[in-house]
This record gives C-alpha cells, sequence and structure tokens, in this order.
C-alpha cells in the first residue's frame, strides 16, 4: 500500500503517495484510527498533496477518518488538496465539514499545534 | 453563425410563372396603402413591438413591405437581408423579442395571403398558382428576416460574453497570506466558476489564509451562481483559506434567503472595510471565535 505514516511529537503525519484502491483505501482508514490510539497522539495529518484525483469514495474515507479520530482524540488536517481536486470535491454533494483543512504540510503543522494548544498540549 | 449561402443562394423555383409573378408584385404594389395599413393594425392588436410607437412601427412596417415585395419580384432577398439586420441592430436594444419578429413576418404572411384569397377566390384555379408562386418566396423572406434578427442577436450576445471575459476578475494580495478578489458586473454561471478556479490558484501561489470576496459591485445572482460561490467558498475551505463574503446589497441577501440557499457555511460581513477587519482578527488571532465554536460542534 502507498501510504507512509510518520510520527511527528504527538502527531501523525499519512503520505498518500498514489491512487489507491477501494479496499486500500478502507484498510488505510482503519489502520489510521488505530494507530491514533496506539500512539496517542493529538493530531493526524493526511498529505493528499501527491493525488490529481480524488474521488467520493475516499472523500468519504477522509471524512470518516476525521470523525473518527476526532472521537479518539485527535484532530485531523488534510493537506494538500490541489485547486481542482478542490473544485472537484465541492461538487460531490458530501458534507466536508468534519474535514479540516491547510494547504500543505507545515500549515498543517501550523493549523494542528493551534487546534491541539487550547487543550495545553504542544506538538512537537 | 454563416447562414447568408443557405438563403441567398436558392434560386427561386424555376417552374413558377414569371408572368404570375408579377400579377403577384404588381397586385401588392397597388394595395401597397391598405395592405401596410391592415398589417400594422395587426400588429398593434397583437401588441407587438410595445417598444416601438406607432409612428415607428408604421415607418417600419412600410419599408419592410417594399423591401419584401421587391424580394418577391426579384426573388434576391439580399437587400431585404441587409434592411433585416439594419432593422435588428435597431430594435434589439430596445428590448424587442425573437417571437415579436417571428410574429409580425408570419403577420404580413397572413395579411397577404388573406388578401390574395379575397382578390382571386372567384378562380380557384388562379388562385392556386398564384399562392404557388407566392408561398415558397414568402416563406423564404420570412426565413430571412428571422434569421437576420437571430443573427443579430447572437452577435450581441457574442460581443458581452467576449467583454465579460476580458473584464477578468483580479485576485490582490492586500497583505501576506489576506487575498481580495474584488467582483463587478453580472455574475453568470461561467464566470462564476472562472473565479472559482482564479481563486484557489490565488490562494495555493500567494499561500492565503483568507481572501475577502467582495461583491459590492454585483447587482443581482441567481441560485445557480449563488451555489457557485458557497461552492468556491467550500473550495477554499478545503486549501485552507477562509474566505469572508462582504457587500451583500440588501436585493441579493434578500434573494439568496428567498432561494434558501445554504449559507451556514459562509461568513459574511457587511462592507469591505468590515471583512478587512475580520480577515485581520483571524490571521492575528489565527483561530477566531467562529472557528473556535465550530470545531466544538463539528
Amino acid at each position: 500500500m502507498s501510504v507512509a505514516v510518520l510520527h511527528h511529537g504527538d502527531y501523525l503525519i499519512a503520505s498518500i503517495q498514489s491512487d489507491l484502491s477501494d479496499s486500500e483505501v478502507l484498510r488505510f482508514r482503519d489502520d489510521l484510527v488505530k494507530r491514533v490510539g496506539e500512539r496517542r497522539a493529538r493530531g493526524l495529518i493526511v498529505d493528499v498533496s501527491a493525488l490529481d484525483v480524488i474521488d467520493s469514495f475516499v472523500a468519504r474515507a477522509l471524512r470518516s477518518v476525521a470523525v473518527t479520530v476526532r472521537l479518539r482524540g485527535a484532530e485531523t488536517v488534510v493537506v494538500g488538496i490541489r485547486p481542482d481536486v478542490a473544485i472537484a470535491l465541492v461538487q460531490f454533494d458530501l458534507n466536508l465539514d468534519p474535514i479540516r483543512a491547510a494547504l500543505d504540510l507545515d500549515e498543517g503543522v501550523a493549523l494542528l499545534d493551534r487546534l491541539t494548544e487550547r487543550d495545553g498540549h504542544n506538538g512537537v | 453563425m454563416e447562414t447568408d449561402s443557405a438563403t441567398t443562394q436558392s434560386p427561386p423555383p424555376a417552374d413558377v410563372d414569371p408572368a404570375l409573378l408579377h400579377q403577384l408584385v404588381e397586385y401588392l404594389r397597388q394595395n401597397r396603402t391598405d395592405l401596410r395599413e391592415e398589417w400594422a393594425r395587426r400588429i398593434t392588436d397583437a401588441q407587438l413591438l410595445s417598444a416601438m410607437t406607432p409612428e415607428e412601427i408604421f415607418s417600419e412596417v412600410t419599408a419592410v413591405y417594399d423591401n419584401y415585395v421587391d424580394a418577391l419580384e426579384t426573388g434576391s432577398i439580399e437587400t431585404l437581408q441587409a434592411y433585416a439586420r439594419d432593422l435588428s441592430e435597431r430594435i434589439i436594444p430596445r428590448g424587442v423579442e425573437t417571437h415579436e419578429v417571428l410574429g409580425i413576418v408570419l403577420l404580413l404572411r397572413d395579411v397577404l395571403a388573406r388578401s390574395l384569397f379575397v382578390n382571386y377566390q372567384h378562380d380557384a384555379d388562379l388562385l392556386n398558382r398564384i399562392l404557388d408562386a407566392y408561398e415558397p418566396a414568402a416563406n423564404r423572406i420570412g426565413v430571412t428576416v428571422g434569421v437576420s434578427f437571430v443573427d443579430e442577436r447572437e452577435r450581441v450576445i457574442r460581443e458581452q460574453q467576449e467583454s465579460i471575459h476580458e473584464l477578468s476578475t483580479p485576485v490582490l494580495q492586500v497583505r501576506t497570506g489576506l487575498l481580495i478578489l474584488p467582483i463587478i458586473g453580472v455574475l453568470d454561471a461561467q464566470r462564476a466558476r472562472q473565479l472559482t478556479e482564479q481563486l484557489l490558484e490565488g490562494v495555493q501561489r500567494n499561500r492565503a489564509k483568507v481572501v475577502v470576496i467582495d461583491i459590492t459591485g454585483v447587482a443581482t445572482i441567481d441560485e445557480a451562481v449563488a451555489n457557485h460561490l458557497v461552492d468556491a467558498v467550500e473550495a477554499a475551505r478545503l486549501m485552507g483559506a477562509s474566505a469572508i463574503i462582504t457587500g451583500l446589497s440588501p436585493k441579493i441577501a434578500q434573494t439568496l434567503v428567498d432561494l434558501g440557499v445554504d449559507l451556514s457555511m459562509m461568513r459574511t460581513v457587511g462592507d469591505l472595510q468590515g471583512g478587512l477587519e475580520e480577515a485581520d482578527r483571524i490571521l492575528g488571532y489565527r483561530l477566531s471565535e467562529d472557528e473556535a465554536e465550530s470545531a466544538d460542534l463539528t
């Protein structure tokens, strides 16, 4: 599976390297939710900058990760959504509100820092 | 659209007796005054060309009538075509609609046909042959006038679309992380799409955190465009930028409410100044109360 998951302080960084099949998407989702608990992560960054296309299945999976991971105590930020991908995503008529987004990895880490510092935890 | 070739090149039907056609044209010339008045009256009765005064209608009616008869006589519709194009150019800006133009041409056809019928009713055979000569020519003339009008309309529309595209939407960086998109003029679906693309490219290029979209200069908005705006705001969010819409006129605000467009995702501020202050607040404090609230709620 072409997803690299890195640990960065209290954060998990999952970088999707290439298009995933539907079953890979599901495995990826379950794996992330499990790891967040194991590592007691406060934040999760999903980097999709390598993806030219995000279909509704992947979008749904990302949303489901965000919602599930929040129940496990971590915030999710999706980074690297390209302009044309963003336009396509909003056409799906999916409620993407649970997905927080940032421009790139740097901004994503900064956003997570802001989101989690309220609780007195700092990322790195 | 090139329709000239289709309407000018087809010659008059060869089997039409020139003498008959001549007789027809003579008849129409002799009864010019009556038929013209009858036509103008029918136009007024049908409430066509309501944008024009009766005098204007009568003078156009005269010109079209004469051109019409000439076209019948010579079989050449070039003069009529030029006149129709010129006429269209004059009446389109006054709001004359396609159905009115087609309506008056069909009325003229009715008026003339009825008059021919009355005149030749004693001789069914002659009437038949006169109508044989008249109908194809009349139809061709009607098509010519209608097509000229539609062509002219399309030309106007094309020109307007081009000028809209030339009025590109500037994306201006005010300071680090803050962009402004002033939108002026008509916002249609195509322009809204173009605007979304420019907005997102601007966000990526300038690493913007906040985008203020000012629509003070937009007069009206429809449901499709409103949804495009909502999509643009949501797409910007997916790229990590908050969008603030400013300058919603009372009319647009009312329209949006009446249409039931879901604006819960939109952050709106009354004017551009307020929008910039709000933007500074977001940039300065990073996490505004709104964001904290929505984060808690979701």
